[in-house]
Formats: structure tokens, C-alpha cells, sequence
């Protein structure tokens, strides 16, 4: 057994600070770990989100030493125990309290998206025939567990608070996932430009780099939607085809 | 609109990892690379052995070495017009780098700090993306793409002609030397680096929602996409792979080095 120092953001929307707390860490603990054992010791009003204890629920995301991530998927043998370890509140979202954000706007903007749209049943007992391989693309942006770490690290939402404009890296995964789908009939490429400023993405990788689900959500969901607003909105070929091409 | 715990300033970020190491060494290798070839770009010389033509100047479409299609340089031309081969084509790689998707992520980071690194805070207050002028010409990456595929026919030429070597007797033979092996190298690289680009993964199959009743897009989406893993390396390779050609013929031309032959 050994001791180490955890700096917990403490505090609500008003104001907060960084409080140090020394607890006891031994092998296997991650920082929910510590985070609990802080709880029962010496801070039991502290204020934590959790649930699953296994990466699947998404509750537990903070900032541990400055990066976004599950507090329930960081080993404490990852990190620098020699110095104080920072755990922070998501700084995209408001503080309601402690180590707790208010993630709501996110259910707000998953509003907007069109939603699933199937196209007319295959069969007459109105089901539809897919392949394997054709579902594979959206099924990769269905492992999202809605942690919103890749909506925390995103630097239009986190530095430059394009909420009312942007919906972020989630919601293009989520957009992905219903605008590859082979069933689904609606088109979503119009919204992306005018409506969710899929433009404002700079494709600096941050989102695919803190997800725990490792979906590549730059190569695999906005890049190939960026690319389809070029189809309609960018290519001139294409637009000059489309008007003087075979009807 | 959530109101957001508190903006970040210039730098500031509680990581303790070194995550500015790769922002800077992207800025170092890609200012250098753009000084470098905007030298030579507009010094011209010392870009054709035997063989053996750069990269940066080919294809050479006037100009005064045997690898020029339409020969010496057009009378017509103005005399006080700066002129090297490379000015003429080298906005079309060049275009294609600046628009490529990994470029794009790579300095927008390391030369305009937006952001310096993954949750380190910015310098700057206003934000447009690529939604607006200028950076919405990036949308525009696809043609750049068609332009460096029509390139790698030539550097693949390039490649096949660095392997005949005129002998004593005036005839060409087939040979291997240093340049040979550098040249293919690197049309290989590049051809890697362009078949994984995300605009060609995405004409290839990406466009399309059922690739399972189309069998030849679908093998070249899996292409695409395989080399599109690893497109990052492939760009960074590439990269010095052009350098490294030029550099060689540059100093095989000066005669400061000179070429092995193995074949």
C-alpha cells in the first residue's frame, strides 16, 4: 500500500477549487476507485456521477490530469503518482457540482438530427434485407456509449462555445450512423451544412483520441460526411454533371 | 447555449505529458519542407542526372534538360519572368498536401495553434472553421487528388526511366543504382500516401451506403481504406521521400556525391 495525492475540483456554476486529498492507492485501483475511497473518508459530500464501474454506461467522465476520460477506465499505474493527480469536471459543460456537469444541452441537440427513417420493407412481412458488410459502417459508430469526452475535448465547443451552432463530434457519429445506414431512407446532408456547421470541424483528431469506445470518429464518421456535403455543396464537376448530364 | 466552466487561456491545460513535442516537430519538418522547396522551386538547376529527375520538377514540361516534353524554354516567355520547371507544377502537390485531411488536422495545431494540442488552451477568441472563406477552399482537396494521381503516372515514369542507364555503345540499358532505388522508393510512397487519401476512399465506395452489390468498389474502397489507416505515416514518409530524391540528384548534380551502381 502506498499514499498518493488526488486534486479534486470542488465547487458548483458559482465558483471552485482545487482541493488535495491523500488516500491510500494499491494495485488494480483506477481513479473511480480513489475518487470513492476520498467519498468515505474524507469528503462525503463530495459530488460524483457513476453507475457502471465497467466503461459502458458513460457517467464517469472528467478531466484526469487535464485529458478527458472515464474515471472508471484509468488505471492509477498510468499516471504519475509522484505528483498530485488533477481530477476536474468536463469543461465544456456548466458545473452544477463538484465533479458533476450538466450535460443536458446534449439531449437538446440529438433532438435536431433527423431521425431514423426506414425506407420501404423488403419483404412482405415488412422486413428488410441487409447485408453483414453493409451494416459494418454504422455499426462502428453504434458502440458510442454517450460519455461525451469527444464533446469535451472538441475545441469549437470547448474553447470557443459553439454550442448554439455546432453539434459536435457525438452528434456527426450519431448522424453517421443513421446516414450510412442502408435502411434509412432520409437525407441529412443539407442539416449538416446549414443547420449543424459541419464545417466548423477542423479535424484535429482530439474526439477519436479520448473515446473509449475507439470508434474512429474522424476517419470513419466526419470525414466521410464532410465528404458528402462536398458532393452536394463544393463539386463543381458534379454540379455541372447533374445539370448537363443524362437525365 | 450551456454556460461552459471557464475558457482556457494561451497554453494553459493541466496535462503534465509533453503534448506540445509534436506540434513542434510538425512545425519544424513542415516549415522546413516549405522553405525548401520554395528554394528550389524558384532557384531551379541541378534537378536532372542522366536518368535521374527530381521530383519537385517533374514532369518537366519546358525546360533545359532532356526529361522536358515541349524542350527549352518558351521564347515568348517574358525574360524578367522567374522560371523553373517546378514553379509551373509544384502547386499541384503542393495543393494537395495543403489540403490533404491529415495535413490539415496536423497544422492547424502546429502553425495556427487552434488548438496547440488536445484540450490545451487557444489564443484566439473567434472561430470560422473551414465554414468560411478562406479555409472552405480545403473542400476543394478532391481535384487536388485528381491532379496527384495524374502525377504519380509521371513519377512512375520517372521511376522506370532512372533504370536505364545509356551505355559506351549509345544504347540504354537496364541498371540499378542509388537514384533507381531512391526514385522508386518514393513513387511507392506516394502512391501509398495518395490511394489512402480520404476524398479517394470516399469516390471509391465511401458515397455510397450498399457497397455489398457493387464487388469492384467495394475491393478498391478496401484498398483505399487500408492504406487510409496508416495515412498519417504514409504522409510523412512520402514527405521525405520527395526530399531525399531531391537532395540526391541536387548533390549527384553538383558532383559533391556520386552514384553506386549495383546492377
Amino acid at each position: 500500500m502506498s499514499k498518493a495525492t488526488f486534486s479534486v475540483w470542488r465547487g458548483d456554476k458559482s465558483g471552485g477549487k482545487l482541493v488535495d486529498y491523500t488516500t491510500e492507492v494499491s494495485e488494480g485501483m483506477v481513479v473511480l476507485d480513489a475518487v470513492h475511497q476520498i467519498q468515505a473518508e474524507s469528503a462525503n459530500d463530495m459530488a460524483v456521477r457513476w453507475n457502471c464501474k465497467a466503461g459502458k454506461c458513460g457517467s464517469c467522465s472528467a478531466e484526469i490530469n487535464g485529458m478527458p476520460k472515464l474515471m472508471c477506465m484509468t488505471r492509477l499505474n498510468t499516471l504519475d503518482l509522484s505528483k498530485p493527480v488533477t481530477i476536474e469536471p468536463m469543461r465544456a459543460f456548466p458545473s452544477i457540482r463538484d465533479l458533476v456537469t450538466d450535460v443536458s444541452w446534449n439531449f437538446r441537440v440529438k433532438k435536431t438530427i433527423k431521425k431514423f427513417k426506414p425506407r420501404k420493407p423488403d419483404a412482405p412481412d415488412g422486413t428488410w434485407r441487409v447485408q453483414n458488410e453493409d451494416i459494418e459502417r454504422p455499426q462502428e459508430m453504434r458502440k458510442c456509449i454517450e460519455c461525451f469526452l469527444c464533446q469535451d475535448v472538441c475545441h469549437v465547443l470547448r474553447d470557443h462555445q459553439k454550442h448554439e451552432e455546432f453539434i459536435g463530434p457525438r452528434f456527426l457519429v450519431y448522424t453517421a450512423a443513421l446516414e450510412m445506414n442502408p435502411i434509412d431512407d432520409d437525407d441529412r446532408v443539407d442539416d449538416l451544412k446549414f443547420k449543424h456547421n459541419i464545417g466548423f470541424c477542423n479535424i484535429t483528431k482530439c474526439c477519436t483520441k479520448v473515446c473509449p469506445e475507439h470508434i474512429t470518429i474522424t476517419d470513419n464518421a466526419i470525414i466521410p460526411l464532410k465528404e458528402r456535403v462536398v458532393d452536394r455543396h463544393y463539386d463543381p464537376l458534379k454540379k455541372l454533371l447533374k445539370v448537363f448530364g443524362p437525365k | 447555449m450551456p454556460e461552459a466552466v471557464q475558457r482556457a487561456a494561451w497554453g494553459q491545460t493541466r496535462r503534465q505529458d509533453t503534448w506540445w513535442v509534436e506540434p513542434l516537430i510538425a512545425f519544424i519538418v513542415f516549415t522546413s519542407f516549405i522553405v525548401y522547396a520554395t528554394y528550389r522551386a524558384f532557384a531551379g538547376g541541378h534537378y536532372w542526372v542522366g536518368n535521374y529527375l527530381s521530383p519537385f520538377f517533374s514532369p518537366e514540361l519546358w525546360g533545359a534538360s532532356p526529361h522536358a516534353f515541349f524542350g527549352n524554354v518558351p521564347s515568348w516567355l517574358p525574360a524578367w519572368l522567374p522560371y523553373s520547371p517546378a514553379l509551373l507544377i509544384l502547386p499541384f502537390p503542393g495543393g494537395f498536401r495543403l489540403t490533404c485531411y491529415y495535413y490539415r488536422g496536423a497544422y492547424y495545431k502546429s502553425h495556427w495553434a487552434d488548438p496547440p494540442s488536445c484540450a490545451v488552451g487557444e489564443p484566439r477568441g473567434s472561430y470560422r472553421g473551414e465554414n468560411s472563406f478562406p479555409l472552405i477552399v480545403m473542400n476543394l482537396h478532391r481535384y487536388f487528388l485528381y491532379a496527384a494521381l495524374i502525377f504519380l503516372i509521371f513519377l512512375s515514369h520517372d521511376a522506370w526511366k532512372s533504370m536505364w542507364f545509356l551505355g559506351n555503345d549509345g544504347h540504354e540499358h537496364f541498371g540499378v543504382g542509388i537514384g533507381t532505388i531512391i526514385l522508386t522508393a518514393n513513387v511507392v510512397l506516394l502512391a501509398g500516401y495518395t490511394f489512402g487519401c480520404h476524398s479517394l476512399r470516399h469516390l471509391t465506395g465511401g458515397l455510397f451506403d450498399v457497397l455489398s452489390n457493387k464487388p469492384l468498389r467495394k475491393k478498391a474502397y478496401e484498398c483505399v481504406s487500408w492504406c487510409n489507416k496508416n495515412h498519417m505515416r504514409w504522409a510523412w514518409f512520402s514527405l521525405f521521400g520527395v526530399v531525399t530524391s531531391d537532395v540526391f540528384i541536387n548533390l549527384l548534380s553538383r558532383g559533391i556525391i556520386s552514384d553506386v551502381r549495383f546492377i
